[in-house]
C-alpha cells in the first residue's frame, strides 16, 4: 500500500470513528448507548493521565481518587435532590441525626458541580506540590499516589454515615429537574458526554502543540536540564497535575450521572491502575491514543466479562505484562511504526531506481 | 501504662512484618532499579503454603507431630517463593531493569495473575491457619501486660533474618559483591562481578523472605487470595521513609510505620489512623525527601 493511502486511511478512520459516536444514539439500545456514553467520561479521564503519564512521565497511581471525588461530589447532590429535603437514608441507617455540614451546600447543582472539579483539584495540587517540591519523583511519587488510594477507600468505607460506606450513594431521582432513566435524558447525557470529550481533546491538543506541552515533553526526558535552562518544573508539573485531576474529576461526574450509583470499589487500587492501562494501550504519549485506548479497553472488558467472568482479570494481567514488554507506543505507536516502515520501504525503491538510472 | 507498653510491643510485631516484606522491595530497587508490585503477592504465597503444610499434617502426620507444621512451612514457604521469584526475575524483571514505571506496571499485571490464580485454587474466601500449641499463651511480665508468645516469634524472626543479612552483606565476598552493585554498577561489573547472576540471586531471595513474611502473616489472622495488596503499599511506604539501600534505613522506616500505625489505632481508630500515617509520610518527606538514610552519590538522579 501507499503511505499516502494509509495517511488517508488514517484520516478516513478517524472520521468514520467520529460519525459513528455522533449516530450512536440513533442504531444501539439503551442499555448499549448509556455504556458507550460511560467509555467517554473514561476517555476524557485518560486524556488526562496522558497529559501527565505519556508527555510529563508522572506516573500516577491516584487517578481513581480522583474520578471517585468527583462521582460523590455530583452523587451527593443526587442523593439530596432524591431524598426531597429529608435526611438521605442511609444516614438515618447509621445513626447520623441531621444533615452533616458539609453536605449542605450540595443542595445546589452548581456547587456540586463546581466541587466535582475543585475538590480533585485541590487535593491534586497539594499533594503534587508537596512531592514535586522536594523533587520526589519516578516511582515514589507513583507509590504515594496509591497510598493516596488505599486512605480514601478506607476513609470512605469507614465513615458509612457520612459517605454511604461500601454500598456507595444510590437511587437517585432527577437532575435540574430531569428524570435520569428516562432514555430521552440518556441520549442526551450521552451528547454531553461527547460534546465533553471533544472539548477536551481540542483544547489538550492545542496545549500539547504549543510550548506547554513541550516543556512537559522536556520534563519526561530531561528535567534537570530543564532546571538548568531556568525553568522551575514545579510548576509545570503540579499544573499538569491538577489539569489532569479535574478531568478525572469531569469524568466522574458525567459518569455518575449515567451510572446512577458510585461506590468505593469504583476508586480502588484496581480500577485505579486500569486507567493506566487504557493509556498504555491506546499509545501513551498520543491523544488519540488516550481516546482509542479508554474506548477499545472497556470495550474488550465488557465483552470478554459477558463471556468469561472469572478470566477476565487472567486476560487483564497478561495485557500488563503484553504491552510493557512488546508494545510500548501502543496501538497507535503500532499504526505509526506501519507507516514508518512503509515510508522507508518505498524510499528505498526510489533510490533503487535512480542508482539504476545512473 | 502496660496498656501503653503492650500496644508498643504490638507496634514493633507489626513493624517485623513489614520490614521482612520490605527488605526484598528495598534491595531490588536499590540494585536494579525495578518496582515488583507481584511482592506482596509472595507474601500470599507463603501463607498459603503454611495452609497447605498444616492440612498435609493434619491428615498424614503422626498424632504428636501435628503441631510442627509451622517449623516446617518457614523453609517451605522461603524455598517456593525463593523458586517463583527465581522464575519471575529470569522471565520478566530482566527485560525491564532502570525502568522503574514500566516494571511497575508489568509485575502489577504478574500480581493480578497470582491473585486470580490463588482464587482458582483455594477459592475466594479466607482461611484460617491454626496456630501451633507450643505458640499460643504469651509471657506474663506482670498481672495486666501478658506478650503474646506469637508476636515474640514474629520479631525473633524478623531479628533474626535482618541479623543475617547484615552478616552476610558486610562479611562475606557475596555481601561484598552486592555492596559494590549497589554503589556503582557499571565498575562493579569491570571487576568481574556477574551483576546479572547476582540480580536473579538478591531478587529471588528478597522474595523469599517475603514468603517467610506471609508464613508469619498467618499466626495473626485468617488469610485470603488478595492479602498482598494490603500489605505491598504499607511495604512501599516502608522503603520510601527508609531510603534507598540501607538496611538500617529499612529497619527504622518499618518500626516507624508500624508503631505509629498500631498506637494510632489505638487512640483513634483504624480509619484515621490511616489517614494520620499517609499524612505523618507526606511531612516526614518534607524533612527528609529521599528517606531517613540513604547512600551518598553525587549522582543527580
Amino acid at each position: 500500500m501507499k503511505e499516502g493511502a494509509l495517511a488517508r486511511a488514517g484520516v478516513a478512520l478517524t472520521a468514520l470513528v467520529a460519525a459513528a459516536l455522533l449516530l450512536a444514539p440513533f442504531g444501539l439500545s439503551d442499555f448499549r448507548l448509556s455504556l458507550l456514553g460511560k467509555f467517554l467520561a473514561f476517555a476524557v479521564l485518560a486524556i488526562g493521565i496522558d497529559l501527565i503519564w505519556g508527555y510529563a512521565g508522572i506516573l500516577s497511581l491516584g487517578h481513581g481518587v480522583f474520578f471517585g471525588l468527583g462521582a460523590y461530589a455530583v452523587a451527593m447532590h443526587l442523593k439530596l435532590v432524591a431524598s426531597g429535603g429529608r435526611l438521605p437514608d442511609f444516614m438515618s441507617w447509621s445513626g447520623v441525626e441531621s444533615l452533616p455540614w458539609f453536605w449542605r451546600p450540595f443542595a445546589s447543582p452548581w456547587f456540586a458541580l463546581a466541587a466535582a472539579v475543585a475538590v480533585p483539584v485541590l487535593i491534586a495540587v497539594s499533594l503534587g506540590y508537596l512531592t514535586f517540591r522536594n523533587r520526589i519523583r519516578g516511582a515514589f511519587f507513583s507509590i504515594l499516589t496509591q497510598a493516596l488510594v488505599i486512605v480514601t477507600v478506607t476513609l470512605f468505607i469507614g465513615q458509612q454515615g457520612y459517605t454511604g460506606g461500601t454500598n456507595g450513594l444510590t437511587n437517585f431521582s432527577t437532575f435540574l429537574g430531569f428524570p435520569l432513566y428516562d432514555p430521552n435524558v440518556k441520549i442526551a447525557l450521552y451528547y454531553v458526554s461527547l460534546f465533553v470529550l471533544g472539548a477536551t481533546y481540542f483544547l489538550c491538543r492545542r496545549m500539547v502543540r504549543g510550548r506547554f506541552g513541550r516543556i512537559l515533553i522536556a520534563v519526561r526526558d530531561g528535567e534537570n536540564r530543564l532546571r538548568f535552562l531556568g525553568y522551575d518544573p514545579v510548576r509545570y508539573k503540579v499544573f499538569a497535575f491538577g489539569l489532569s485531576a479535574a478531568l478525572a474529576g469531569v469524568a466522574g461526574a458525567l459518569f455518575v450521572l449515567q451510572e446512577g450509583i458510585i461506590s468505593p470499589a469504583q476508586m480502588n487500587i484496581v480500577p485505579s491502575i486500569e486507567m493506566v492501562l487504557w493509556v498504555a494501550i491506546g499509545g501513551r504519549g498520543t491523544l488519540s491514543g488516550a481516546v482509542i485506548g479508554a474506548l477499545a479497553t472497556n470495550a474488550a472488558k465488557t465483552a470478554f466479562s459477558e463471556l468469561y467472568p472469572d478470566g477476565w482479570l487472567f486476560f487483564l494481567g497478561g495485557l500488563f505484562v503484553v504491552v510493557v514488554l512488546l508494545l510500548p507506543g501502543g496501538l497507535v505507536g503500532l499504526w505509526q511504526t506501519l507507516i514508518r516502515t512503509i515510508r522507508r520501504r518505498n524510499e528505498r525503491r526510489v533510490s533503487d531506481g535512480r542508482y539504476r538510472t545512473a | 501504662m502496660s496498656l501503653l507498653l503492650l500496644q508498643l510491643f504490638n507496634g514493633v510485631s507489626v513493624g517485623s512484618i513489614l520490614l521482612l516484606a520490605a527488605l526484598g522491595l528495598a534491595i531490588t530497587f536499590g540494585l536494579m532499579k525495578v518496582i515488583n508490585m507481584a511482592h506482596g503477592e509472595f507474601l500470599m504465597i507463603g501463607a498459603y503454603t503454611a495452609y497447605m503444610t498444616q492440612q498435609w499434617f493434619m491428615r498424614y502426620a503422626p498424632a504428636g507431630a501435628a503441631d510442627l507444621f509451622f517449623l516446617a512451612s518457614l523453609p517451605l514457604a522461603f524455598a517456593l517463593a525463593f523458586a517463583i521469584g527465581w522464575l519471575l526475575e529470569t522471565t520478566l524483571v530482566r527485560h525491564l531493569y532502570g525502568r522503574p514505571l514500566d516494571s511497575l506496571l508489568a509485575t502489577w499485571g504478574v500480581s493480578l495473575i497470582l491473585q486470580q490464580a490463588a482464587r482458582s485454587i483455594f477459592g475466594a474466601p479466607n482461611v484460617a491457619v491454626k496456630a501451633p500449641a507450643w505458640l499460643e499463651g504469651g509471657w506474663k511480665i506482670t498481672a495486666d501486660l501478658v506478650l503474646p508468645y506469637k508476636r515474640l516469634f514474629i520479631i525473633a524472626l524478623a531479628a533474626v533474618c535482618l541479623s543475617s543479612i547484615y552478616l552476610y552483606l558486610r562479611h562475606t565476598r557475596g555481601g561484598r559483591n552486592i555492596r559494590a552493585a549497589l554503589e556503582k554498577r557499571s565498575m562493579a561489573a569491570c571487576l568481574g562481578v556477574s551483576t546479572r547472576k547476582l540480580d536473579a540471586r538478591v531478587f529471588a531471595f528478597g522474595s523469599g523472605i517475603a514468603g517467610l513474611a506471609g508464613c508469619v502473616l498467618t499466626l495473626l489472622g485468617p488469610i485470603g487470595p488478595s492479602l498482598g495488596t494490603y500489605y505491598i503499599v504499607d511495604a512501599f511506604m516502608v522503603v520510601v521513609l527508609g531510603g534507598i539501600g540501607q538496611l538500617a534505613g529499612t529497619a527504622l522506616g518499618a518500626l516507624g510505620i508500624g508503631v505509629a500505625s498500631t498506637t494510632l489505632e489505638y487512640a483513634t481508630t483504624a480509619t484515621l489512623a490511616k489517614v494520620l500515617v499517609f499524612a505523618l509520610v507526606i511531612a516526614f518527606l518534607q524533612w527528609r525527601p529521599s528517606g531517613l538514610l540513604q547512600t551518598r552519590t553525587r549522582a543527580l538522579d
